[in-house]
């Protein structure tokens, strides 16, 4: 027996209260982790949005196309230094639920800008470039649909169709890639604009958006206003913005959903700790008489202080860790679903750091009071009148 | 620091009191009292006469407000709160009438705590178990919780306790109120052979003539002084 024996046999002493208490502690913690891993999700977008980065998009709104002319002219303009195109392909896997994120890009430029996101091996790298056929798929897609390397696999478009009239492509993953940083996601497949381009069998020479970055932040004004006057009173009119803009605007919808967020789990946390704090004062009051005992055989005032402490932060840890677990199972329950709104949803180790931490804030807290109480008990009082 | 060979108990001019509100009800005013070692002491007198209270200074869990208490050759009264605890722990032990066990503990478990407080090992700590259950005849009852036992049995449970880190000195506050005739008689005996075998000093209030007769003499506490009476053992 150690003092550890002796703590976790003075909390399962009562064990529908130690129980319950640990339930409410791991829904408590369960909550925190999920929300902490939602607004982490949320914000991870407007985090990793550079402020030099541009999106030109069609003026009427972004499901409107451009024509792929753009690409060159944007490129010249003076204070852009890097420039890609992307096309939504719309695509899914044998059924329409199955939607699989695809876009039509030039291979070597679009490795070229996620290079700092993905890991791109030199092999794939240039069979990508080599092969017009052939997509690249993240490896969590991979992982998604079990799809090994290789593989022939029939992606169907809601928008486009092939000349031969066929809606399904057939694509052979020539290679995979996997995340650099831990916010990039690779849930996503890439082909060849130019064979997807030459395969379709309407809106040639179309593409979705352009992305670009300026040589400077400070050059982003003028780019802007020499990319949109450029365009200005075309077939295809332009709106040039900031990656960062972006996010912000669909940040701020999300900020006052925060706040009422963090509102809704402070309280369930204060009043667990209220309720779980007013049950430690009173089990341990119950122990006055056995408290006194250990003093009278020799325990310190400081060891017994430990000992209640220690209880507390046990049950706050036996409470808290499964409701880490908990949150675990949820996340990856709902996040397949949610996987176009928060792409980057997991449960981040720096999360589950804070979630211990805060176990141990918990469970002092909790155990301060009657650890006190308990230290500077009387012994004579405490052993009563025999 | 005395030598070996002083007594186990001195008490000199020893004064205490408690303060409740306005009032000061004083126990003891001018106490003396002399136990040597190896001494079975029967401590009896009516309720409220101090007996519990002179336990617990002996034992260093209260404090006198003047005079001289020296117990295992330590001046309590000059040792701090930590240095008591220190010292409880390896030279007290102490029985209860209701006996004091640890409820979720076994027996083992309950006559292992006070060597927590030792450097002993885990071997080393459940062999001193194990003699001291043997001693008070409850070797097959190691796995049982207290729940599980008679009064008698928790008792020399609580004996055990008391016995397993060595102490010099046992302090009994009624340890067979709670008991029968036979009962008690067995924990007496265990008591008897404890002093004469193993030399332990052991102080036992009671209120119980029967019981007095197993102690090597007897002392009457009445308004906080003694009246000796030796008794043939
Ligand atoms: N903590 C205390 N506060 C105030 N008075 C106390 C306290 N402890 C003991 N007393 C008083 O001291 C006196 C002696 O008490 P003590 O418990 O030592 O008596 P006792 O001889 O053990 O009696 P009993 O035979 O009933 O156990 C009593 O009058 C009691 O009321
Ligand atoms: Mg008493």
């Amino acid at each position: 027996m150690n003092d550890l024996v002796l703590i976790r046999k003075n909390l399962f002493r009562r064990k529908l209260r130690a129980i319950l208490m640990m339930v409410s502690i791991l829904i408590a913690f369960a909550i925190f982790a999920v929300l902490a891993s939602f607004e982490r999700a949320f914000n991870a977008g407007q985090d990793r949005a550079t402020p030099d980065r541009l999106v030109v998009l069609n003026k009427i709104n972004f499901t409107q196309p451009l024509p792929i002319s753009y690409y060159n002219r944007v490129a010249a303009v003076d204070g852009v230094a890097q420039i890609n195109h992307f096309s939504w392909f719309g695509g899914y896997y044998q059924e329409p639920r199955n939607f699989v994120a695809a876009f039509a890009v030039d291979p070597e430029n679009w490795m070229k800008l996620r290079d700092s996101d993905f890991v791109f091996s030199p092999e794939i790298r240039a069979a990508f470039i080599r092969e017009r056929t052939g997509v690249l798929v993240g490896a969590r897609m991979m992982e998604k649909w079990g799809w090994k390397i290789g593989d022939h696999i029939p992606i169907s478009s809601n928008i486009w169709s092939q000349k031969n009239g066929s809606h399904a492509w057939d694509f052979t993953i020539i290679g995979s890639f996997t995340a650099r940083i831990p916010q990039a996601d690779t849930n996503v497949m890439v082909m060849s604009y130019d064979y997807f381009n030459e395969t379709r069998s309407f809106g040639k020479d179309l593409i979705s958006w352009l992305a670009l970055r300026t040589t400077s932040v400070a050059a982003n004004e003028r780019v802007t206003n020499a990319i949109d006057g450029m365009f200005a009173n075309s077939p295809y009119e332009t709106r040039t913005d900031s990656e960062k803009a972006f996010s912000k605007a669909f940040a701020a919808q999300l900020g006052n959903i925060a706040l009422i967020v963090e509102l809704v789990v402070g309280a369930a946390f204060v009043t667990i700790l209220m309720i779980v704090g007013n049950t430690m004062v009173m089990t341990v009051r119950e122990r006055t008489r056995e408290i006194g005992v250990l003093k009278t055989l020799g325990f310190s005032g400081g060891r017994i202080l430990r000992m209640v402490l220690g209880e507390s932060i046990l049950l706050a840890l036996l409470g808290g860790l499964p409701g880490l677990g908990v949150a675990l199972l949820l996340i990856a329950r709902v996040r397949d679903s949610l996987m176009s709104f928060v792409p980057t949803l997991s449960l981040y180790p720096d999360i589950v750091a804070a979630a211990v931490g805060l176990m141990v804030v918990f469970g002092i807290i909790t155990g301060l009071v009657p650890a006190l109480n308990a230290m500077r008990l009387n012994i004579v009082t405490a052993l009563g009148r025999n | 620091m005395s030598s070996p060979n002083s007594p186990m108990v001195g008490i000199v001019d020893l004064c205490k009191r408690y303060t409740k509100g306005k009032e000061t009800i004083t126990i003891f005013n001018g106490l003396n009292l002399a136990i040597p070692r190896g001494d079975f002491v029967a401590m009896m007198g009516p309720s409220g006469s101090g007996k519990t209270t002179l336990l617990n200074l002996l034992g260093g869990i209260d404090r006198s407000d003047t005079g001289e208490i020296e117990v295992a050759s330590e001046r309590l009264d000059r040792l701090s709160e930590s240095e008591l605890s220190r010292w409880r722990a390896s030279h007290i032990g102490f029985i209860f009438q209701f006996y004091n066990l640890m409820p979720m503990l076994t027996a083992a478990q309950n006559v292992e705590l006070p060597l927590l407080l030792t450097r002993l090992g885990r071997k080393e700590r459940r062999q001193r178990v194990e003699t001291a259950l043997g001693v008070v005849g409850l070797a097959d009852r190691v796995k049982h919780y207290p729940k599980e036992m008679s009064g008698g049995q928790q008792q020399r449970v609580a004996i055990a306790r008391a016995i397993v880190s060595d102490p010099a000195l046992l302090l009994c506050d009624e340890p067979t109120g709670d008991l029968d005739r036979d009962t008690a008689d067995e924990i007496l005996s265990i008591l008897q052979v404890l002093n004469r075998d193993l030399g332990k000093t052991i102080v036992m209030v009671t209120h119980d003539p029967a019981a007095a007769r197993y102690a090597k003499r007897s002392l009457h506490l009445d308004k906080g002084n003694f009246i000796e009476k030796e008794l043939a053992a």
